[in-house]
């Protein structure tokens, strides 16, 4: 792996993730796997670390820092599991919407215990007819006196049910389209807000997805996020544009371990009497990967660093990075399957994990259609004229 | 509650591989780590203070690099370290080991409590724990897996522990000031935290010499050692048993052709 120039106190971050990931995920990842259980214990062990305050300013109870730290930890937790993972950085994606549009109070309500890893979040936006259209949420919240009251369904999110605190988008104005959105912070234990089921996944299976059932659930004014009506869609563009190198760095990850998997077992797999890790055929396709994850990891921290440094119109280089990486996760994946043989495709192995979580890289946060959808109109309006 | 915890740096054994010419022990490359039984006794101590307040120490004898185990400790939440290293110190054997850690810890002066791992992953002695406690003439408990109660506000301060024995386990009173070994049931050690990791970078942490501990040459290192390493080897593998299978009279019948055939 290149040096990518990181500090110290990067490095720390980075040798402390691995740490947290060999020593206490790698154990019980199979498991969590197998049995689609919630990774509490990850989650304890990454709070620990201090691995939740990453991103969070030291006036907030967090250690400072930016997104190359976040997407640092990010990759290492990957490389062991994109399901502990999935959990991690999905709580980052609830977060986000705080930091960045929160009031004051919000900011110090929340953000304290988002560090210290006593309360997970969620982010919600997507329901059943607002998947890649996030304008069309049907999820309405009602102003009544100094309340709000919420009525809708969300569903595929992450950390649903296991999440303390949770920020949801809802129409606040529904003949304005998106600019009728309005971003709510509701809390686990809400009256009138609810879990539904508990979905089956192909891959991540150690994240947690479910439905959020809002049925009359009122909750106090100033939870609306930012105090003002409105911010839905916009806080939900931003944290996107903060989060998508997150979900990149998570396939970076997930491809590296899966490449790390398939060298230690070409090296020690002996037919016609060598050791596959001998024959050209088996070399290319190990160069290959290893150059892609590279250049993918090349993306990743570049755009993270321009997020830190507050470039502006960071949206398709942000999309960029998304779809790269997962695409490069999901060719590394299936390559490293490949250079198993038939023992890759059995679960005895933990390669063929790398390829099913690798898949949902490719299409949350914005498929990577949408992506493209993004990139090109950037192009449009930088060259188009 | 004041708190010392004494550590080893030692090769990772995760690591270390055997020569297959020599049967000793390839080092070069090898990671050095703290000895992991000497990790339950750093979260022992932090748990305690945790529980009753005080301050922790760790203390280790060892050539500069063991510094590295020194932060480890800070990282994980110990709040001082001191550093033991000198060229005398050199060879000195369990004996001397323990009475060189013992005058670290006499200077320390304010203590309720030593902890030490059972014994070190390299040495496997389980002897400088108990020296320790020799030296300085303290009660001691060795292979504690649980400290049941702490009475602080006594006169002795008193301390009720489980020690493991072959059969069973032993409750013992002990008073404090005390040392114990401990055993991997008794806790499961931490992770660093990225605070502790910064912090600990930052540590200016104390080397002491044998000047500094008033020692005289000849009582450390290798003149002062009454040991001496004659051999290292290999124990030979245990051979594999053999199971009986059967109706009980064939069995009984095989068995004593097995034992007769043995004699």
């Amino acid at each position: 792996m290149l040096n990518y120039g990181f500090t110290e106190e990067q490095l720390m971050i980075k040798d402390l993730a691995r740490k947290v990931s060999e020593e206490k995920i790698k154990p019980k990842s199979k498991e969590w796997d197998e049995k689609e259980e919630f990774p509490a214990e990850a989650i304890k062990a990454l709070a620990q670390s201090d691995l939740f305050a990453l991103c969070i300013p030291e006036a907030y109870g967090g250690m400072g820092g930016g997104l190359i730290e976040l997407c640092i930890a990010t990759e290492e937790v990957s490389r062991i599991d994109g399901g502990v993972a999935a959990s991690y950085a999905a709580s980052f994606l609830g977060m986000f919407p705080i930091l960045l549009f929160g009031t004051e109070e919000q900011k110090k309500k929340y953000l304290p215990q988002i560090a210290s890893g006593k309360s997970l979040t969620a982010f919600a936006i997507t329901e059943p007819e607002a998947g890649s259209d996030a304008s069309a949420v049907a999820t309405t919240a009602k102003k009544d006196g100094p309340s709000y009251v919420i009525n809708g369904l969300k569903h595929f999110i992450t950390n649903g049910g296991d999440a303390d605190i949770y920020t949801i988008i809802a129409a606040t104005a529904k003949n304005k389209g998106p600019r009728g959105l309005s971003g709510f912070i509701v809390e686990k234990g809400d009256k009138g807000f609810d879990f539904g089921k508990k979905e089956e996944k192909l891959g991540i299976r150690a994240s947690s997805t479910r439905e959020l059932i809002f049925q009359d659930c009122k909750i106090p004014q100033d939870r609306l996020l930012g105090a003002r009506e409105g911010l839905g869609f916009i806080a939900t563009m931003k944290t996107f544009d903060q989060s998508r190198p997150g979900v990149a760095s998570q396939a970076v990850g997930i491809a590296q371990g899966a490449l790390e998997l398939a060298v230690a077992y070409a090296h020690q797999r002996v037919q016609f009497g060598q050791k596959i890790s001998s024959f050209q055929g088996i070399q290319w396709m190990l160069a290959d990967m290893s150059t892609k994850v590279e250049a993918a990891r090349s993306l990743v921290y570049s755009v993270a660093r321009a997020v830190d440094r507050g470039d502006k119109d960071i949206a398709a280089a942000s999309a960029q990075a998304k779809l790269f990486a997962s695409d490069v996760a999901m060719e590394v994946t299936t390559q490293a399957v490949q250079i198993f043989g038939g023992y890759g495709y059995m679960k005895d192995y933990p390669v063929e994990k790398h390829m099913r979580d690798a898949k949902i890289t490719q299409i949350y946060e914005g498929t990577n259609q949408i992506q493209k959808g993004i990139i090109a109109l950037h192009l449009v309006r930088e060259y188009g004229k | 509650m004041n708190i010392v915890v004494c550590i080893k740096q030692v090769p990772d054994s995760t690591e270390v591989r055997i020569d297959p010419e020599t049967n000793t022990l390839i080092r070069e490359g090898v990671a050095s780590i703290i000895n992991p039984f000497d990790m339950y006794a750093i979260e022992e101590a932090i748990r305690l203070k945790e529980r009753f307040g005080g301050k922790t120490t760790v203390i280790t004898m060892g050539p500069p690099q063991a510094d590295d185990a020194l932060r480890e400790a800070l990282s994980m939440g110990i709040d001082e370290a001191v550093h033991l290293s000198d060229r005398a110190f050199a060879g000195s054997d369990t004996w001397a080991t323990s009475l060189i850690l013992s005058r670290a810890v006499k200077k320390i002066a304010q203590f309720d409590l030593l902890v030490c791992g059972k014994q070190a992953s390299d040495g496997d002695t389980a002897q400088v724990g108990p020296g320790i406690a020799a030296h300085l003439n303290l009660p001691q408990a060795t292979y504690v897996r649980r400290i049941d109660t702490v009475h602080l506000d006594t006169s002795p301060k008193i301390m009720v522990v489980e020690r493991l024995v072959e059969e069973g386990y032993e409750i013992l009173e002990l008073q404090l000031p005390a040392l114990i070994t401990v055993v991997k049931e008794i806790n499961e050690p931490r992770l660093p935290s990225l605070r502790g990791k910064m912090k600990a970078r930052k540590e200016q942490i104390p080397v002491w010499t044998h000047k500094d501990l008033n020692l005289e040459e000849d009582k450390i290192g290798l003149n002062g050692s009454p040991t001496q390493v004659v051999k290292i080897f290999t124990p030979p593998a245990k051979q594999g048993g053999k199971i009986l299978q059967g109706e009980p009279k064939d069995i009984v019948e095989e068995l004593y052709k097995e034992i007769k055939d043995f004699l």
